[in-house]
C-alpha cells in the first residue's frame, strides 16, 4: 500500500520550526531509539562512548530537525531533548499573505 | 558532538526525582519511555501536582513511583490498587494514579484489579505489560503468551494468558486503551484522556523486556523488538475485545477500546445513603439531604 | 460529605464488645474503615457500615483482608484515622501489609476478635491463639503494640487508646480482643467528646524543600506529612534512608530497623498498661489477659478464701511485653500462673522473664469455651503446694 501525503498549500510561505538537539551524555544507555525513529534522520549512532561504555547518538544533520520532539519523548533515559530554536518572526505582511492564500 | 549540544539537565527533570536518575532499567527496556510519555501527559493535563499521588507495587515497573516527583508510594507486591483506593476515598480531592506492571496488577493483584474496576473507584491505572517478571529474572506469568519461553516455562508456556483490555472492560472499567510504548503520541493522548476522566480508567502499555523475555524468545534487542511492534501493530478502536488477545504471532491490536460513563464509587455512596431509607426508623430530613455534595 | 449523626454517642448503653469497639473508633476520630465480613468481628464491620457514612466518613467492604489492611494504610496517608477489624483467617492475610505499615510508619488500628484455630477452626467460638502471631506473624524483625480488652467497656476505651498510640508512635496498633469479649453485652459508658483525649497526628513543621520524611524526633518518631500537602513524599517498603529513598545495604538496614524497634522498646514505659490486684506480698500471681483474666477472678477469690495469697496481674498491653515487671515479680513470688485460651503462648514469655526465679505454671485451654474456673483454681493450689 502506498501512502499518499497531501502537500499543504502553504509550504511555500511558511517555515517549519527548527529544533536544536541536546544530549545528556552520562544518562544515555545507547538503546538508539532516538536515532532509529527520528522522522528526519537527524541523528546517528556515533563512535563516542560515555563513562558507562554506551554508544552515544550524535547530531548528523542539524539542519533537518523540525523540533517534532519525538526524541525527547521516546528516550527512556531522559538523556536527549529538543529545544525549539528561536527565529525571527515571519513578517506581518508575509503572514497576511499566507492567510489570504489559504482562504482563497 | 559540539559543546552546545551537551546538556546537564532535561526539561522533565522538574517532575523527576533527579537525584535518583539514571534509573535502574536496562538499555533497550521500554519502561523509561512509558514513564517519559506519562510525564508528558501529566504535564499537559495541568493537574495540580501537589494534589497528585502515584502508587506502585513491586517489580521493574513498580520502581516508577521512586522516580516521579509526586507524593509517591511504593507498596507491597500486588497491592497498589487497594492502597490507592484507601488514599482516594479518604481524600477525594487527590488525583491518584496507579503505575505498575502486569505481574503485579494482574497476577498477585488480579483480585484487587477486577474489584476496583467493578466499584469504579476514581483511579487511573497504567499497566506496563512486558509479558514477564523482569525483576526476579524473567519468569512466566498470567500475561506470558502461549508457547513463549521464560525462566519457569522452559518447554514453552502452556497456560492461556489474560487479555488485559478484555478483563478490564468486563470488570467495568470506564476507559480502556492499549498501545505499545512506541506509539508515544497516541499513548500520551490516551493517558491524558484517562487522567481527565472520572472513574476507573485503564491504559495497558506493551513494552519490551529485551534482557529477559526478548532474549529467551530470540526476539532480538530492544530496538528490534519495538521495530517488530511497528510492523505488527493494528489500530482498531472498535475491535471486539475478545479478539484482541496477544499471542506469539506478534500481532498487537491497539486502540482506545472503551470510553463509557458510569457513576464512581464515591458518587454512588453519597447518592445512595442520601435517599430515604424506608426500613430505618427516621429518614434523613430534607434539609440534611441538601448538604450532600458530590465529589469531583 | 454527609454529617447527620453524632460521632460520639455520649451516655450509658447496653451493647456488645464489637459495637463498643466501633463506637470507640468513631469517638477517637476514625473516619475510614475497610473490612471484610468474618465471624466474630462482623459486628464491628456492620456497625461501621451503618454509622460511618452518616458522620462524614467512608466505609468500604474490600475484596479480602489483604486489601482491607492496605486500604487503611492508604487512607491514613491521606490524613484520615483508619481501622479494620477481623479474626484469625483474616488476620493471617493482614500480616503482609501490617509489616508494610510498620516499615512505612503508618498510624492505623487493626482489631482482631480472636476465635479458635488453626485455619477456619471455630468461627463462632472463642480462642486466644493469635497472640504470638501478632508479635511474630509478619516477616522480619519488628515490634508491635497490642492491647487486650477484657470487657465491652474496655473495647471502647482501648480502641481509643489504640488510635492515640498509633498516632503517637506512628505504627499500626492491634486490639487483640476475643470472641467472648466481642459478643458479650454489658453496660458501656461513653463520655462526652470533650472528655475524650485525642492524640493529634504528629505533623512536620519543616518546609517541603527541607523535609525528611523519616528523620526522627527525640522520641524516635518522625513527624509526618500527608499526601496532597505539597511535600512530594516518597514512601517505600524497601529499606530506606531518612529521605525515604530505598538504600539496599547493611548500614541503612541497621539504622532504620534498629530505630523502628527502639521506637517501641525505649518508649515502653509510656505504652505499657498493667492492672494489678493484690500483687504485692502475694505468693502466687495469676498473669493473664482478655477474657481469661476475667475468668481468673473467681478462682482467685476462692483461693483467697482458702487462705492463699494470690494476686492478679492483668496485661492490658501484651506487646510490648512488660519484661521488667515480670522479672521483678518473679524474684518475689513463688509461682506465676498463666491461664490463656491457647496451648501456652504468653506463658512462654513469662517463663523467659521469670528466668527460673519463680515457677511458671501454664494453664492452657484449646479454646471453644473459656476456662473452667476449677482448672485455674487447681493450678493455683498446685503452685502453692510445691
Amino acid at each position: 500500500m502506498t501512502k499518499c501525503w497531501r502537500k499543504p498549500l502553504d509550504t511555500a510561505v511558511t517555515e517549519a520550526p527548527r529544533g536544536k538537539i541536546h544530549i545528556i551524555k552520562e544518562r544515555c544507555k545507547g538503546c538508539s531509539f532516538c536515532v532509529e525513529f527520528c522522522p528526519k534522520k537527524v541523528l546517528e549512532l556515533s563512535s563516542h562512548y560515555n563513562a558507562k561504555g554506551y554508544n552515544l547518538p550524535e547530531v548528523k544533520n542539524p539542519e533537518a530537525c523540525i523540533a517534532c520532539d519525538l526524541c525527547t519523548i521516546i528516550c527512556p533515559d531522559f538523556a536527549i531533548y529538543c529545544e525549539v530554536e528561536k527565529k525571527k518572526p515571519t513578517t506581518g505582511k508575509k503572514l497576511k499573505q499566507t492567510k489570504k492564500n489559504v482562504r482563497s | 558532538m559540539t559543546e552546545e549540544q551537551i546538556a546537564l539537565n532535561h526539561p522533565m527533570d522538574a517532575y523527576l526525582r533527579e537525584d535518583r536518575i539514571p534509573h535502574i532499567w536496562c538499555s533497550g527496556c521500554g519502561l523509561g519511555t512509558c514513564l517519559n510519555t506519562f510525564l508528558h501527559a501529566l504535564v499537559k493535563s495541568k493537574i495540580d501536582m501537589k494534589k497528585t499521588s502515584i502508587v506502585s507495587g513491586i517489580g521493574c515497573t513498580g520502581r516508577v513511583a521512586g522516580y516521579v516527583k509526586l507524593d509517591s508510594f511504593h507498596t507491597t507486591h500486588g497491592r497498589p490498587i487497594p492502597f490507592a483506593t484507601g488514599l482516594k476515598l479518604a481524600n477525594p480531592k487527590l488525583k491518584v494514579i496507579v503505575f505498575s506492571g502486569d505481574g503485579d496488577l494482574i497476577s498477585i493483584g488480579g483480585n484487587h484489579f477486577i474489584h476496583a474496576a467493578r466499584r469504579n473507584v476514581d483511579l487511573t491505572v497504567i499497566c506496563v505489560n512486558n509479558f514477564t517478571y523482569g525483576m526476579t529474572g524473567g519468569q512466566g506469568g498470567p500475561t506470558t503468551p502461549i508457547t513463549a519461553r521464560s525462566a519457569t516455562t522452559p518447554f514453552g508456556n502452556f497456560e492461556f494468558p489474560f487479555n488485559l483490555a478484555y478483563l478490564a472492560a468486563g470488570s467495568g472499567a470506564v476507559y480502556v486503551a492499549r498501545w505499545t510504548m512506541l506509539d508515544v503520541r497516541r499513548l500520551e493522548n490516551s493517558i491524558l484522556h484517562a487522567l481527565n476522566k472520572k472513574g476507573f480508567t485503564f491504559v495497558e502499555i506493551i513494552s519490551p523486556c529485551p534482557t529477559l523475555y526478548g532474549r529467551m524468545n530470540k526476539l532480538g534487542n530492544g530496538l528490534k523488538m519495538i521495530k517488530d511492534y511497528q510492523k505488527n501493530t493494528i489500530i482498531n478502536h472498535k475491535v471486539d475485545l475478545k479478539d484482541a488477545a496477544l499471542g506469539m504471532d506478534g500481532k498487537i491490536v491497539v486502540g482506545n477500546f472503551v470510553d463509557i460513563q458510569r457513576p464512581t464509587f464515591t458518587e454512588v455512596l453519597y447518592d445512595h445513603i442520601a435517599k430515604p431509607q424506608p426500613n430505618k426508623k427516621e429518614d434523613i430530613p430534607k434539609e440534611e439531604r441538601k448538604k450532600i455534595e458530590h465529589h469531583a | 460529605m454527609l454529617e447527620v449523626e453524632k460521632p460520639v454517642l455520649t451516655g450509658s448503653h447496653f451493647m456488645n464488645g464489637d459495637n463498643a469497639c466501633a463506637e470507640g473508633a468513631l469517638a477517637a476520630g476514625c473516619r475510614f474503615f475497610a473490612g471484610y465480613p468474618i465471624t466474630p468481628a462482623t459486628e464491628v464491620t456492620e456497625r461501621m457500615s451503618e454509622r460511618l457514612p452518616l458522620v462524614g466518613g467512608v466505609y468500604i467492604q474490600m475484596e479480602d483482608e489483604i486489601a482491607s489492611m492496605i486500604a487503611i494504610l492508604g487512607a491514613s496517608w491521606a490524613g484520615k484515622r483508619s481501622m479494620t477489624a477481623t479474626s484469625g483467617p483474616g488476620f493471617s492475610l493482614m500480616m503482609e501489609n501490617m509489616g508494610l505499615g510498620i516499615m512505612i510508619e503508618t498510624p492505623c488500628v487493626l482489631v482482631n476478635v480472636q476465635r479458635g484455630g488453626p485455619s477456619t477452626g471455630l468461627p463462632t467460638l472463642v480462642g486466644q491463639g493469635d497472640m504470638m502471631q501478632a508479635r511474630w506473624g509478619s516477616h522480619g524483625p519488628y515490634e508491635i503494640i497490642a492491647l487486650c480488652p477484657s470487657s465491652p467497656q474496655e473495647m471502647f476505651d482501648l480502641t481509643i487508646k489504640a488510635f492515640n498510640l498509633s498516632e503517637e508512635f506512628r505504627t499500626p496498633v492491634l486490639v487483640m480482643a476475643d470472641e467472648v469479649v466481642g459478643h458479650m453485652s454489658e453496660k458501656v459508658v461513653i463520655p462526652s467528646p470533650e472528655k475524650i483525649k485525642i492524640h493529634p497526628r504528629l505533623k512536620t513543621k519543616e518546609k517541603p524543600e527541607k523535609y525528611l520524611p523519616f528523620k526522627p524526633n527525640k522520641n524516635l518518631v518522625p513527624p509526618m506529612a500527608n499526601a496532597g500537602e505539597g511535600y512530594h513524599i516518597h514512601i517505600t517498603g524497601l529499606t530506606h534512608d531518612e529521605k525515604g529513598y530505598p538504600v539496599i545495604n547493611a548500614k541503612t538496614q541497621q539504622k532504620l530497623v534498629k530505630r523502628l524497634l527502639d521506637k517501641i522498646r525505649l518508649n515502653r514505659d509510656k505504652i505499657i498498661i498493667l492492672e494489678e490486684d493484690n500483687v504485692e506480698g502475694a505468693d502466687v500471681v495469676v498473669v493473664s489477659y482478655g477474657i481469661s483474666a476475667r475468668t481468673a477472678v473467681l478462682p482467685i477469690q476462692q483461693a483467697r478464701k482458702e487462705g492463699t495469697k494470690v494476686g492478679l496481674l492483668r496485661l492490658v498491653t501484651v506487646w510490648p511485653f512488660p519484661e521488667e515487671r515480670i522479672k521483678a515479680l518473679a524474684k518475689k513470688v513463688k509461682a506465676i500462673v498463666v491461664p490463656e485460651l491457647n496451648q501456652g503462648q504468653i506463658s512462654l514469655v513469662v517463663e523467659r522473664c521469670a528466668a527460673g526465679n519463680a515457677k511458671v505454671i501454664s494453664v492452657p485451654h484449646m479454646g471453644g469455651e473459656t476456662h473452667d474456673p476449677k482448672e485455674i483454681l487447681a493450678a493455683i493450689k498446685q503452685a502453692v503446694k510445691k
